[in-house]
């Protein structure tokens, strides 16, 4: 039986409606990602129990949580959940060390999978246990309460939006640490969000929310490739792709990725990796041409093989969406209409895929 | 325009003023401390003065001990007419008084009262058979008629017996109050509290025998800040008439 | 000294009467703090309104209607008589319920206060982990409002200190059952013993202002730490 996040949500509040029905992966990161408003904190909220909602049914992998048929609610100090709101919210009358220790001590010894050593090693802030959290700054708050929320063992992480109260110096800090957890520990996690940044980096799945209702829900790859969803019409539209790193050139400091399922490769310019590594790239629609041919002759590193899967027109009129498939990988590609006709593009035509840019999510 | 304005002005507020002066002159008031047992009585008092003399009585109703420290520091008070004789005898010796202005307005009787018709037989009997919870008196250091309470006890030697059972209210109205909701069995209180048109008008009660107490003499006085008030001099004059004599009695006061 | 044993009989009596009634009213008023800080109900404003009223209304009033209420006809003294307790006028007892209620706003508001400033973020990160009620109430809740109970217990001790128009209404002045600090003072007052009534009165103004000077340092030191 795969682990599994069942979800239905009915809920009114203040001149707004939610209303979603999701079945979502019981590992892994889950994005929910949408503008400020489209209800996507208030799913959480209802998720953990921090709000009733009228009409529900929560079920995380095989416990029920909430069933407004039967009547049923856990109250939330009984769900094995961590939750990490927006501003760390850190208890002022205790240390850093006794606000750690706050869940971790209410939970029964052979629940902890987690331990204290463990959790400040992985957040990176063993040296500041004796401190007030007045004494702190803003990221290191933020990431002594992720490290108070994994102390309780959860079985569900539900975090809201954690970066967006800090600026970007501090959230290019924290955002190697989460990326960190989601490599190392394999608690599944909803991560509210409304940055394209943090999403590419973080999410193995992703609810695309707008006014209350889930317009797509899928994984990352497939889904920012739809040219169905307002994602595909964005500026900066395109895929992520996560690859296996599985060469490095030391003199010209270059990095080869293995595509998912696929013998194709990209090279992109970056530090030294261990084979093996996983690594998330992202390549934007703009910064993808096509050719009939095979790139030669020229300074474009990468160049895919690639079917065309389906078309469809652009904000601007002058440009085309194309959606192309690398054996299981999707590519978003963004051409003018002129350059379409001239290619003689047709669905399940074989073309190559010239790529300039390939950005390095890290 | 040669017109003489100045002897105008002065000659116009003359005549105001005297219109002013012609009008008081007809009808002051005055400011009358008055122990609180002699409340019902003085209120009858009023209207007739007001009727026959044209000036009217505000009164203020409290505790002896109360208006005394009041009048020591400055309390606008014109005539006091006090629960007892040692007050304003007091006042007297002190230089706060119209000399020779003291006089007994009425001797105060004092009543065994009980809320429940038929508690008391009109006798000592239910006091002597000690068998309620709470006896009222007023304080006996601030009030003549809690005083007198204290001495008929003495006399019937109750003193020790019923000192766990003596509850104090602060004047002879607090006194009532609380023998009036029931909280204390009985009390002793001002006959003129109960009693109305020669009898008393509800409950049961004992009118205590002056012989068993001190006389409580209860003398008025005309205070320094009322002597050049024609209203406090009617008013004392008024007290010792006919009309006001025949109402003290019949709230059972003596004279 | 001119302080007789009547004096410090009616001293004791009220540090009685002020510390059971403070203690009585952190032990009632925190439900009821709680419930007015928290709830959405419509009942918030007329209980809130109630709680307030002895703010407003003269002591002696409320001192009257008690005075009723627990005689033999009133509802609370046919309650205690056929509770084989007689009435609870003129009794310490009595008095200690006069005082929790004339002195209850000033214990119910500063802990309201408190609890509101706390705010619902805490409540719900205790939750989070693993916290119930109970455990949120004294882990999270009480340390942060410690403050505000410092002021609650501090203003009801000093407000029941003073108090005296509840207990001339319904004390009968009974020495050392009913017969409190102020209402002696008065009693001296009445019967022209000024030196006593300025030894007593001056004791309490002195009283009085140490703990005010204690309230408010220590209100400073409140704001530092936030």
């Amino acid at each position: 039986m795969t682990s599994q996040i069942n979800l239905r949500l009915q809920h009114s509040y203040s001149g707004f409606a939610l209303d979603l029905d999701l079945q979502l992966p019981g590992k892994g990161v889950t994005a929910l990602y949408g503008h400020s408003g489209s209800g996507k904190t208030t799913c959480l909220r209802c998720i953990a129990g921090l709000e009733r909602a009228s009409q529900a049914y929560v079920q995380i992998n095989n416990e029920v949580w909430q069933d407004s048929q039967r009547g049923h609610f856990v109250p939330v100090h009984q769900r094995a959940l961590g939750y990490i709101f927006q501003e760390a919210s850190l208890f002022p009358h205790l240390s850093v060390r006794a606000n750690l220790e706050f869940g971790l001590k209410r939970i029964a010894r052979q629940q902890r999978r987690v331990d204290l050593a463990h959790a400040t090693e992985l957040l990176g802030i063993s040296h500041l246990l004796e401190r007030a959290p007045h004494n702190l700054s803003g990221g290191e708050r933020q990431r002594v309460g992720i490290a108070r929320a994994l102390l309780t063992s959860p079985g569900l992480l539900l975090m809201d939006e954690p970066l967006a109260a800090l600026d970007s110096q501090r959230k290019g800090e924290i955002l190697p640490y989460l990326e960190r957890l989601h490599a190392e520990l394999d608690i599944p996690v909803l991560y509210v969000s409304h940055s394209q940044d943090e999403v590419a980096r973080l999410a193995d799945h992703i609810v695309l929310l707008s006014e209350g209702k889930v317009l797509a829900s899928g994984t990352i790859g497939e889904t920012l490739a739809r040219l169905d969803l307002p994602l595909a019409r964005g500026d900066d539209a395109g895929v992520v792709i996560e690859g296996k790193v599985c060469d490095y050139n030391l003199n010209y400091q270059l990095l080869t990725l293995q595509l998912p399922g696929s013998t194709q490769r990209l090279r992109v310019a970056h530090a030294s990796m261990a084979i093996g590594q996983r690594l998330r790239v992202k390549v934007q629609a703009r910064d993808i041409s096509l050719s009939l041919t095979p790139a030669e002759h020229s300074s474009i590193l990468n160049s895919l093989r690639v079917t065309v899967v389906s078309e469809t027109a652009a904000d601007n009129q002058a440009h085309v969406l194309i959606r192309l498939d690398a054996d299981g990988t999707a590519l978003l590609a963004r051409i003018t209409r002129y350059s379409r006709d001239q290619l003689g593009l047709c669905v399940g035509q074989t073309l190559w895929a010239q790529i300039k840019a390939v950005a390095v999510l890290a | 325009m040669n017109v003489p304005a100045r002897p105008l002005i002065p000659n116009v507020l003359a005549a105001l003023m005297g219109c002013f002066a012609f009008a008081t002159a007809q009808a002051d008031e005055v400011q009358v401390a008055v122990a609180a047992n002699f409340t019902a009585p003085i209120q009858a008092i009023a209207s007739d003065f007001e009727k026959d003399t044209g000036h009217k009585l505000i009164a203020a109703y409290g505790a002896t001990g109360q208006f005394y420290t009041q009048i020591k520091n400055g309390a606008p008070f014109e005539v006091f007419l006090a629960a007892d004789d040692a007050t304003p005898e007091k006042l007297e010796k002190e230089g706060d008084i119209v000399p020779g202005s003291r006089f007994t307005y009425a001797i105060g009787t004092l009543a065994l009262w009980s809320a429940t018709d038929g508690y008391i037989d009109g006798t000592d009997k239910v006091l002597v058979g000690n068998q309620y919870k709470h006896l009222s008196i007023a304080n006996p250091k601030a009030a003549p008629y809690g005083l007198a309470a204290t001495q008929v006890l003495a006399k019937l030697g109750l003193t020790d017996k019923v000192k766990d059972k003596i509850v104090e209210g602060q004047n002879i109205t607090q006194a009532y109050q609380f023998v009036s909701t029931g909280n204390a069995e009985l009390g002793f209180v001002a006959l003129s509290q109960i009693y109305k048109d020669g009898k008393v008008s509800e409950g049961s009660a004992w009118i205590v025998p002056e012989t068993m107490h001190d006389p409580i003499r209860q003398d008025a006085v005309i205070l320094k800040k009322g002597e050049h008030n024609p209203a406090a001099k009617a008013l004392a004059e008024y007290l010792k008439g006919p009309k006001a004599t025949a109402i003290i009695q019949s709230y059972g006061y003596h004279l | 000294m001119p302080l007789t044993s009547a004096d410090f009989a009616a001293i004791w009596l009220t540090l009685q009467l002020a510390s059971l009634t403070t203690v009585i009213l952190l032990i009632v008023g925190t439900p009821i703090a709680l419930w007015l800080a928290h709830t959405r109900s419509r009942l918030r404003g007329p209980i809130g309104a109630i709680v307030a009223l002895p703010l407003v209304l003269p002591p002696t009033v409320i001192g009257f209607y008690l005075l009723l209420a627990m005689g033999p006809h009133g509802y609370v003294g046919q309650f205690t008589q056929y509770l084989g307790l007689g009435t609870l006028t003129f009794s310490f007892a009595g008095l200690v319920i006069g005082s929790v209620i004339y002195s209850m706003p000033f214990v119910v508001q500063p802990l309201q206060n408190a609890f509101t400033a706390i705010g619902p973020r805490p409540l719900e990160v205790a939750a989070t982990l693993r916290a119930n009620p109970w455990d949120t109430f004294f882990t999270v809740v009480l340390p942060l409002a410690r403050p505000g109970f410092i002021t609650a217990a501090i203003l009801g001790f000093a407000h029941t200190v003073g108090e005296f128009g509840v207990v001339l209404m319904i004390g009968g002045n009974i020495p050392e059952k009913t017969r409190v600090v102020s209402v002696q003072i008065y009693d001296h007052v009445e019967a022209l013993e000024y030196a006593q009534a300025h030894w007593l009165a001056g004791a309490m103004v002195v009283f009085s202002f140490l703990v005010l000077l204690a309230l408010y340092s220590s209100r400073k030191a409140q704001t530092s730490w936030s």
